[in-house]
């Protein structure tokens, strides 16, 4: 029975980092760029929904909209301010300031809500008993798995069907040749953002009602663990977010329960870097022979 | 002096020979403010770990501008260069009581352990690309992490003892220290007590050896090589250089000088611990690559000696401090890579324009 | 002559961020003004005052611990300066909880002309200053750097709170009158010094009082945001007390995750602890039951005044930090008293009067009733045991 709480534990711990991963994956596969500073937007998320919720007692599900408006248009200010001027700079230059933004939006966190630690009023609580108790599952994390599947299976058929989504692949493909076709490539960008952050929003409130304390780094680790999971999956590619969360999540479940609670992070690395050898692009990423 | 003869040298070698005599000026410079009682206690405090982090900046340097892949976990070689080095001093303090040869002989043994590192971690890495490649050398920074984590080292007369402490159990009493012996590294709690011997001449020197061994290799034939790799990797595999093997050869020999920058970081402070080479420390070091000029040393030099004083001289701001970092960091990123601020730049040095305007058509 | 530009751009945008810095000096100076602090500006118009620096984290992931010392020091600073007699200058640096940044802290202390020195607050930067400090001569109190580390082999170091291993020894001995029989479970955090000086000490006398450890795990930075693994262990292990040497922040999610599995041991924590019923937002009934090893409660009556005080000031409830950094700044004041010193002493002269005298000293603060040092600088003062009833301290 306890294996299957360890993987409960692990599944939800990797509906979260699925969440965070779909905005890095789908920000790094439009725009090229690792946006480290997608953690911390998902942090201000989390402060946001914590703000509406305890200051202006509006009710948890209004507060997630609240915090996705707010997030979106952080988003968009950020990349207009921050990464277009850079749209023809290297992509280190890009990552260098996408550091600068994540350092100033959590400083300015610090600045804003203080340096205490808030707890977050979790959107649903209670927990689905099973088998005589022995088996309890958190109703946040079932939750969490079923926003994360339909986020999915909504950015699958978004970037499939719709004209703006065509349009966001059009650009992943080659920018250049989106331009000569009529697409706005800026636009593209900037409705990327805007919707990876709001997805950020989402993951912020997920991941605080699951694991519920709030502080200005409360996003930088699980943003690199989810940067790690879209690499894993294969950056770029929606399920591939998907799934190198899940994985990661089960595996430093696992790693935890039976092997060493010090090593587990090592562990998980060592899985990474194992997967990695053998799919160089990840597990569902595409391999691009290159062109000579 | 054989490049003078050249009819011909080109902007990048002048500025790298120059940085010679400008490192040395510098240094000249400090040394005579320091011993006539000039510089204040705080700026003394930050000459050796600049130096660590300029050593650290041009090696760096090496792998992400000169072989051209990113590396997002350089503390993990700087780490063992440290750890290794504390050792190698500690354990050495009875034998060797010259704090000079103390100092040479843990650099060099935290150089070795680097470059042994950075040889088995490079295996792996080194078949990747890109993204990918950036991504699996985090991973290996954070295990590098845990695992010094879980080290306990003692030295005591019968010589070194060490475990790891993977199932967390064990203690420092575990190592059964004879009499006299000392706790070297005792895991989380870190190196402690460690005899600082690190002095801003050392750092100088490496300094001045890193510049040497960097930019004479991008000059020799392997540097050929890498730099050839670099810009086209299918050109330069189809002309014969094997990729693997110069890729290898580079990115030990950075590994090798991160060492040593790590080894005389970790004999210039108390108490050194795992936690401090994290992904934080690895991204810090990328930023002054990347706003020093990629393949550029002297920029290295100087942006790791400015960003690192920087957080320093902003102490008067108080709580605003990071904060205006941050705004800083984004800010210069955007002048030194927009087009058109780049130009307002421009305006602002008339001298500067005419040249400018016609290198950049 | 592209890397020429940047160079020169990087160097002009220094520049422009220097002429800020000044400005935004003037600008901090004057917001502390009017919150009624000491700050450099005051200094230089009252030279009879003591000049009393404090380092500890107040940006980064470990901020809070900083800034609630920070304060707790400001407004003992500010009473004292308000009863006339010793006055201090008071000015706080920023270390982020990392032994570099804070020697450099305590470097720019030591040039604005720090004669005392209240910290490091956390102890792995406290171990590299206090060496710095030992061969500078500064007198250095730390509030709440607990390591032995940091006093061992370093006659000017002194501390508020207890050394780690008397707290691991302490919960051990306490567990072992209180409960025995039962068996225990261990989480702590791996990667810090704090945690794991605890839970070592803590390992050791309970294998001398034969208490049984059932199961043991740990956690690290990175993996500190789900604990339900080790919840569940512990539960299936069969666990009836467990053992927290953490800081509240994770130990509010073990309580959480603990309820969601219907998991009801004693959890057992130790100062760190402390804090946790402050936290915005928590919900009291989490806690319920909670024993934790404290010398400070915010209900206790002797702190009515400088919990309100506090309030006041920051709008928030102090923890154990904050009343830690109070009482330090409280027993230089008596130790300076004691010793005779005046503020236009040195450094060095002051260390060495204060070292003489702080073995002497028995003080009564907000942390303890009755706190004396030996030599090395460790305190010795009795932890309260308190159980956490309906959101508020009791004693058992």
């Amino acid at each position: 029975m306890e294996f299957l709480s360890y993987l409960i534990s692990g599944l939800s711990l990797g509906s979260v980092y699925a969440i965070i991963a779909l905005g890095y994956t789908m920000v790094y596969g439009i725009a090229k760029m690792l946006n480290f500073a997608h953690g911390d937007v998902i942090m201000v998320g989390g402060y946001i929904s914590y703000i509406a919720v305890t200051r202006a007692g509006l009710p948890g599900w209004l507060s997630v909209i609240v915090a996705m408006a707010v997030c979106t248009v952080l988003g968009v200010i950020i990349e207009g301010l921050a990464y277009r001027p850079l749209r023809s700079a290297t992509s280190l230059a890009v990552l260098i300031t996408a550091i600068g933004v994540s350092y100033f939006l959590q400083n300015a966190a610090l600045l804003i809500w203080g340096a205490n630690f808030k707890t977050y009023p979790s959107l649903i609580s209670g927990t689905l008993k099973l088998f005589d108790n022995k088996l309890s599952i958190p109703y946040v994390a079932m939750l969490t798995i079923v926003v994360c599947i339909l986020i999915m299976v909504g950015l699958t058929l978004f970037t499939s069907k719709t004209k703006m989504g065509k349009a966001m692949r059009a650009c992943s493909e080659d920018k250049g040749a989106a331009q000569l076709m009529g697409i706005n490539v800026n636009k593209t960008i900037s409705v990327t953002f805007a919707i990876g952050s709001a997805l950020a929003a989402i993951a912020g409130v997920l991941l605080c009602s699951s694991f519920p304390t709030l502080k200005p780094t409360t996003g930088s680790m699980p943003g690199i663990k989810a940067f790690t999971a879209a690499v894993f999956g294969g950056i770029g590619s929606i399920p591939g977010a998907f799934l190198g969360g899940l994985l990661l999540g089960i595996i430093e479940s696992f790693a935890k329960a039976y092997i060493s609670t010090q090593l587990a992070n090592t562990i998980v690395f060592a899985v990474l870097i194992v997967v990695l050898l053998v799919r160089p692009a990840g597990l569902l990423g595409k391999y691009v022979p290159e062109k000579v | 002096m054989n490049f003078l003869k050249k009819s011909k040298l080109s902007t990048s070698a002048l500025r790298d020979y120059c940085s010679f005599p400008l490192v040395t000026v510098v240094f000249v410079l400090i040394t005579i403010l320091n011993n006539s009682g000039k510089l204040n206690k705080s700026m003394q405090g930050l000459l050796v770990p600049v130096c660590c982090y300029i050593v650290m900046a041009i090696s760096l340097n090496l792998t992400v501008g000169i072989m051209g892949e990113l590396s997002l976990g350089h503390a993990g070689f700087m780490s063992l260069g440290a750890f290794t080095g504390v050792v190698t001093s500690q354990s050495l303090i009875g034998s060797v009581p010259n704090d000079t040869l103390r100092l040479v002989i843990a650099i060099a043994v935290g150089a070795l352990v680097a470059a042994f590192g950075g040889f088995l971690i490079g295996l792996p890495v080194l078949r990747l690309r890109g993204d990918y490649l950036a991504i699996v050398t985090l991973a290996f920074g954070e295990i590098i992490m845990d695992i010094v984590n879980c080290l306990i080292v003692g030295h005591d007369e019968n010589g070194l003892h060490l475990i790891f402490n993977f199932t967390g159990e064990k203690t420092v009493a575990d190592l059964n220290l004879a009499e006299g012996g000392t706790a070297i590294i005792k895991g989380a709690q870190g190196a402690v007590g460690t005899k600082t011997i690190a002095s801003f001449a050392a750092g100088f020197i490496l300094i001045m050896i890193t510049l040497f061994v960097v930019l004479n290799f991008i000059r020799s034939r392997t540097g050929r090589a890498v730099l050839a790799l670099r810009d086209n990797r299918i050109a330069a595999e189809s002309m014969g250089v094997n990729v693997m093997k110069y890729k290898m050869i580079a990115f030990v020999l950075s590994t090798t000088l991160a060492g040593m920058a790590g080894a005389l970081y970790g004999l210039n402070f108390n108490m050194i611990s795992a936690d401090k080479f994290n992904f934080n420390t690895s991204i810090l070091v990328l930023v002054f690559v990347v706003l020093g000029g990629l393949g550029n040393m002297l920029g290295s030099i100087i942006a790791a000696t400015i960003l690192y004083i920087l957080p320093e001289a902003l102490r008067g701001l108080a709580d605003y401090r990071m904060l205006m970092y941050a705004i800083v960091l984004i800010v210069v990123m955007l002048a030194t890579n927009n087009p058109k601020v780049k130009n307002l730049f421009m305006k602002i040095i008339p001298k500067r324009k005419s040249k400018e305007g016609g290198a950049a058509q | 002559m592209k890397k020429f530009v940047k160079v020169i751009a990087l160097v002009l945008c220094f520049a422009l961020i220097a002429a800020f810095a000044a400005c935004g000096g003037n600008k901090d100076n004057d917001s502390n003004k009017a919150t009624n602090a000491a700050n450099p500006t005051n200094a230089q118009t009252s030279g009879e005052s003591f000049k009393l620096g404090l380092i500890g984290p107040l940006t980064g992931g470990a901020a809070i611990y900083g800034n609630a010392a920070k304060y707790g020091a400001q407004i003992a600073v500010d009473e004292i300066n308000a009863k006339g007699g010793i006055q201090f200058d008071y000015k706080a640096e920023d270390d982020e909880h990392d032994p570099e940044k804070s020697v450099n802290a305590y470097n720019t202390l030591c040039d604005w002309g720090m004669q005392i020195l209240v910290g490091p607050i956390t102890t792995k930067p406290a171990v590299a200053v206090s060496a710095e400090a030992a061969t500078d001569r500064v007198f250095c109190l730390t509030p709440s750097a607990s390591s032995t580390d940091v006093i061992n082999d370093k006659d000017n170091m002194f501390q508020v709170c207890f050394t780690d291993p008397n707290q691991g020894t302490a919960s051990a001995d306490y567990i072992a009158e209180n409960f025995a029989g039962k068996s225990v479970a261990v989480i702590y955090k791996n990667d810090d010094a704090y945690s794991q000086g605890i839970r070592d000490t803590f390992v050791a006398e309970a294998g001398k009082k034969g208490v049984t450890i059932a199961y043991e795990a740990s956690f690290t930075d990175a993996t500190a945001t789900d604990f339900s693994v080790q919840v569940t262990a512990a539960k299936a292990a069969n666990a009836e007390i467990v053992f927290l040497p953490m800081y509240y922040e994770p130990a509010s999610i073990i309580l959480k995750q603990a309820k969601d599995i219907d998991y009801a041991p004693i959890f057992f924590g130790v100062d760190g602890m402390d804090g946790i019923l402050g936290m915005e937002g928590f919900d009291k009934s989490l806690a319920e039951g909670v024993m934790l090893l404290t010398p400070f409660s915010a209900d206790d009556p002797k702190a009515a005044d400088f919990v309100a005080a506090y309030q006041a000031a920051y709008g928030e409830i102090p923890n154990q930090f904050a009343a830690d950094g109070y009482d330090a700044v409280y027993i230089i004041y008596e130790a300076l008293q004691a010793a005779g010193c005046t503020a236009d002493m040195s450094a060095a002269d002051i260390c060495e009067k204060l070292v003489a005298v702080m073995p002497t000293l028995t003080v009564n603060g907000l942390t303890g009733e009755g706190m004396t040092w030996d030599a090395s600088g460790a305190v010795s003062k009795a932890p309260m045991a308190v159980v956490i009833k309906e959101g508020a301290y009791v004693t058992p």
